[in-house]
């Protein structure tokens, strides 16, 4: 793309540069580091020019949005035609309090919804579960059977809003579950619209919410891409994590290829199941953090699209574009936010949120302030949606697609990425593959050294984070904020709900489903009808997950520090 | 503040703050820790001491998890020590072996203790008899041993064991080599965990040829095993493996090794007080750094020294 | 010839909270300045902590929650402390901890509590000045 002459031309001013406008100014201002660097451990040049990105092509590294290799974006128009989804990740308490938080939301302009689990939920439990004491709405809302999740999208229809399940482990019982809701709403299957996070591999060295081992695990997973591609053609049967990965310690190149490798085995092992690679790819999405390195984010999003277009075109031979496009949720960083000066922390998801529109999402959930101390407050939570909200229609930036495209900074950062997140892929294919992967603790072992590593920098101040280890306040000078609390009475109503419902349902109905159930997982057969079934039933979760739990074993994670 | 005694006497009831206590100190190794091993031995010599070593990746953890849930399952008593290195550098360790043991960790008839090597040459083996002692004491029925297969140290701990298990997996590169050549020819028992994987079988035949090329003529022919930890595959069939070795003990050639066992301790232990005292006492009369000097210098060379030391003492003893 | 004495410590996660990036990175910090780490892993029962303290005969127990069930799982761990007579070991707790729950659970034996953004070298040092000094 540029002249051969026009570089050089370029080259001989930089060196002059560097002989004598430069030292004047490093002589009297030094820099304020020796070496600036990002999370991904790349050097950041002091300027970035055409010489960096030297072989660039337009067609062949960017092209039109919409178009391969999509790095621009997966739409054609973007944020132009459509913004992207604010979609608030939300829950806790019973399922009445939650149904009342979504239309809080929904009245204040969110336009999708995402339900936050509580831990009992989330690993399979009910809430009478003595594994469930104490923790019952205390971090999502607590859904133990079909009827809470009826209370919780009461006055809620199901073909007018579409609604992301953060659940794994027990993902095709909630998905059964909102299926049953739509199926009693008289909204026709095809028509309901929405994400399981459903992802287990990286439950296995990150998030960590896992109940059965990974095989089987993963056959679940598997079942509901099967299920959904011939039965849910709105419905996102995966989102396929990375935010996670990044929490737990990794930093962006880490978590943009450990991102991608579950995806290339995710894929891997439907097509083992005779689906064709254009029959479910289109609905294969993608859930990012959105970190404080504003130009390593961008970078990753980006090079993640192209990534993943190239993957799906040349390592699986798909021909549908669709099959091809990134789509992807993102959320604001939760361990970036601080506890102290909460305030502050509006400022650190703008910037975070900022990166993920200029990144190109399709969705955003941006944190609340209080991120760091309890669970969103109504008033928190607006402010979050009004981030967006105020990036959107104020500053300008969704009205043209991809406005940092031909930055020399950014597209160079794009091609690193791109380039070192293919160097961990090959190193994961070396290996073996994911399994082989984590049964050498290699994922475990790259998070706990990033995370080790993050945590030394802040505490020898070789990294700042604004009022925790500089600019800090006395306690007493700290703002006070309101903090939602969980009302322990929560605990007790579920219990009692829980105690009547399996007094007033048919219980041999629901002995037979779960004999059923329980055959039909010794046969390795695609469970999902039969989980519908159950939880039609008003078999509880705990109990549908007791039987698979005898089926697969529970499972022990490997411990890497 | 209990007495030596009492606290002997908790661990011979069984009470497991005594255990733990007595464990404790044995790890401090104090002058304390001899007098309760003395106190404690007469209740020794019932437990079988299962060693279980092999590199990391092999799945031992899992496999220990799945041998405790057989062995109880027969009604046998199990006492775990797990051991891990301490860094060299900072001294600290982390000991991450109980996690997998976790389940068994509220079971009255299981203790669990978890042991750094702490860096004192020949230390942790010492320490380690003494906690198997102390597990002996309190009735423990099989007492499991586990180490990493990497070092020195963790072939002086494996001796401590009646039946050796080295367990290993298969795609874990130079297994083989990966193991001290100590710890190969101390094994009893062979085991392939991850037997379900694709080479697996490969694995089995690659280790029963080098087992072949090493022959010696044993009375024992150590077998090789196949285990899936994971599904509990094989464990039964390596639980009564352990077994038909303590039988083996138990009689004839089995039973000179037990022998052979107390010699080398009690020569151990000889040599031990030997060297305290000895080297003590010249502490004390200020000649060991002379020693040292002279050593160093080449004046005299470190066995010569030692001769001429132990030779005087002696004979001052005999004055005495 | 004595071994050097080393602090033990309990690193545990009681309840169904994930999130182990903390204690992991307490518990290495803590390794590196030459102190014994056991970790019991994720989901554990008060239970099942107690009788590990016991087993292990930990000086120093270090809690790590971030579902906001401390304040029914701390006390319940306290109390079987008690009644094990494990009252001598120094417990800390970390994690997502409200302040308004903090001084309830320094009532009931929790010597400290270390929110988000607390230096590693303060908990070190806080071990290493308060843990107990067993006879």
């Amino acid at each position: 793309m540029f002249k051969r002459e026009k570089l050089e031309e370029i080259a001989a001013n930089e060196e002059c540069w560097k002989q004598t406008t430069l030292p004047k100014w490093l002589s009297t201002r030094p820099e304020r580091k020796p070496v600036f660097k990002n999370t991904s451990e790349f050097e950041i040049k002091r300027v970035y020019t055409p010489l960096d990105v030297a072989d660039f092509d337009y067609m062949r590294d960017l092209g039109f949005p919409g178009e391969y290799p999509f790095t621009r974006g997966v739409h054609a128009t973007m944020y132009r035609g459509r913004l992207w989804t604010m979609r608030q990740f939300s829950g806790f308490g019973t399922a009445e309090q939650t149904n009342r938080r979504f239309k809080y939301l929904l009245k204040e302009g969110e336009t999708g919804l995402s339900i936050a689990f509580d831990y009992p939920t989330i690993m399979g439990y009910d809430s009478d579960h003595p594994m469930a004491r104490g923790e019952v709405g205390k971090c999502g809302v607590a859904v133990s059977s079909l009827k809470d999740m009826e209370v919780l999208f009461d006055g809620i229809p199901l073909d007018k809003v579409t609604t992301s399940m953060t659940i794994n482990g027990p993902a095709a019982m909630l998905l059964a579950m909102y299926i049953a809701v739509g199926d009693k709403q008289g909204v026709p299957r095809e028509q309901l619209g929405g994400t399981t996070q459903n992802d287990m591999l990286k439950e296995f060295f990150a998030q960590k919410l896992c109940i059965f081992p990974p095989k089987p695990s993963v056959k679940l997973v598997t079942d509901i891409i099967e299920y959904c591609a011939r039965n849910l053609p709105r419905w996102n049967p995966i989102s396929i994590s990375g935010y996670h990965i990044r929490e737990a310690g990794a930093n962006a190149v880490q978590e943009l290829a450990f991102t991608l490798y579950d995806g290339i085995t995710y894929v891997e092992s439907t097509l083992e199941r005779g689906l064709k690679v254009d029959d479910f790819a289109p609905r294969l999405s993608f859930f990012f953090a959105a970190h404080n390195d504003f130009f390593e984010e961008i970078a990753k999003f980006r090079a993640a699209r192209r990534l993943w277009a190239k993957i799906m075109r040349e390592r699986f031979h798909a021909k549908n574009p669709r099959s091809m496009w990134m789509r992807m949720h993102v959320q604001t960083s939760g361990c970036t936010l601080t506890a102290q000066q909460p305030l502050n922390n509006v400022i650190r998801v703008t910037i975070q949120a900022l990166a993920a529109v200029l990144g190109g999402t399709q969705s955003l959930h941006t944190n609340s302030f209080d991120e760091a101390l309890a669970l969103p407050s109504e008033l928190a939570v607006r402010i979050a949606l009004r981030t967006q909200q105020i990036i959107a229609h104020e500053s300008g930036v969704a009205n043209t697609v991809d406005p940092l495209a031909g930055s020399y900074y950014v597209e160079a950062l794009t091609n690193e990425m791109e380039e070192k997140a293919m160097e961990y892929i090959q190193k994961i294919d070396d290996m073996g593959g994911v399994y082989a992967a984590i049964e050498k603790g290699f994922f475990q072992h790259e998070i706990a050294r990033s995370s080790y590593k993050y945590q030394r920098e802040i505490d020898s101040k070789e990294r700042i984070i604004v009022g925790v280890n500089e600019y800090t306040v006395e306690e007493g000078e700290m703002e006070t904020i309101p903090i939602l609390k969980i009302d322990p009475k929560v605990e007790e109503e579920q219990i009692a709900r829980l105690q009547k419902l399996k007094r007033e349902r048919d219980n041999r109905k629901v002995k037979e489903v779960l004999e059923k159930l329980h055959y039909s997982a010794e046969k390795n057969e695609n469970l999902m009808p039969v989980i519908i079934e159950a939880v039609k039933a008003y078999a509880t979760l705990g109990e549908i997950c007791d039987v698979l739990r005898a089926v697969y074993g529970e499972y022990k994670e490997l411990i890497v520090i | 503040m209990r007495s030596l005694e009492q606290l002997a006497q908790g661990v011979v009831n069984g009470d497991k703050r005594s255990i733990a206590r007595a464990i404790t100190l044995i790890e401090n190794n104090g002058e304390d820790a001899q007098k309760l091993v003395s106190l404690l031995y007469p209740y020794t010599g019932k437990a079988h001491i299962v060693g279980i070593t092999g590199p990391g990746g092999s799945g031992k953890s899992t496999l220990i998890e799945k041998l405790i849930s057989e062995l109880r399952r027969r009604g046998k008593t199990v006492g775990v020590l797990a051991t891990d290195p301490s860094s060299p550098f900072t001294g600290g360790a982390f000991l991450g072996d109980r996690i997998r043991m976790q389940k068994f960790a509220t079971d009255e008839e299981v203790f669990i203790r978890s042991m750094a090597t702490r860096n004192v040459p020949g230390g942790i083996a010492k320490a380690t008899k003494d906690a198997v002692n102390v597990l002996d004491a309190a009735g423990k029925d099989v007492i499991i041993v586990e180490t990493v297969g990497a070092g020195q140290a963790e072939v002086d701990i494996i001796k401590v064991a009646h039946t050796v298990v080295v367990v290993f997996a298969p795609g874990l590169g130079d297994e083989i080599q990966a193991i001290k050549a100590g710890i190969m020819e101390i094994a009893d028992i062979f085991v392939l965990n991850k037997a379900d994987l694709e080479n697996a079988n490969r694995a089995v035949t690659d280790l029963k040829a080098s087992l072949e090329l090493n022959a010696q003529e044993k009375a024992w022919k150590p077998p090789v095993l196949k285990t899936v930890a994971l599904t509990g595959e094989g464990i039964e069939q390596l639980v009564n493996e352990i077994f038909e070795h303590k039988a083996f003990l138990e009689k004839g050639e089995g039973a000179s090794k037990r022998r052979k066992w107390v010699e080398t301790e009690l020569v151990e232990a000889i040599k031990q007080k030997v060297a305290d005292l000895i080297v003590d006492d010249l502490k004390k009369r200020k000649v060991f750094n002379e020693l040292v000097e002279k050593v160093m210098n080449r004046q005299v060379d470190p066995y010569s020294a030692a001769s001429k030391i132990v030779a005087e003492t002696l004979l001052s003893a005999k004055k005495d | 010839m004595s071994s050097e004495r080393k602090i033990r410590v309990l690193i545990a996660k009681p309840g169904l909270d994930s999130h182990d990036r903390g204690a992991k990175i307490v518990a290495r910090a803590l390794r590196d300045a030459g102190m014994e780490v056991i970790y019991t892993g994720l989901r554990q029962t008060p239970e099942q902590i107690v009788e590990t303290v016991l087993q292990e005969d930990v000086d120093v127990l270090g809690l790590s929650i971030l579902s906001g069930a401390h304040m029914a799982l701390f006390p319940r761990i306290m109390e079987l402390m008690k009644k094990k007579g494990l009252n001598d070991v120094l417990v800390f707790a970390g994690g997502i901890i409200p302040e308004e729950d903090v001084p309830q659970l320094k009532k009931i034996g929790i010597k400290e509590i270390f929110g988000p953004g607390t230096p590693l070298q303060t908990i070190i040092d806080f071990v290493r000045n308060n843990a107990p000094r067993k006879a």
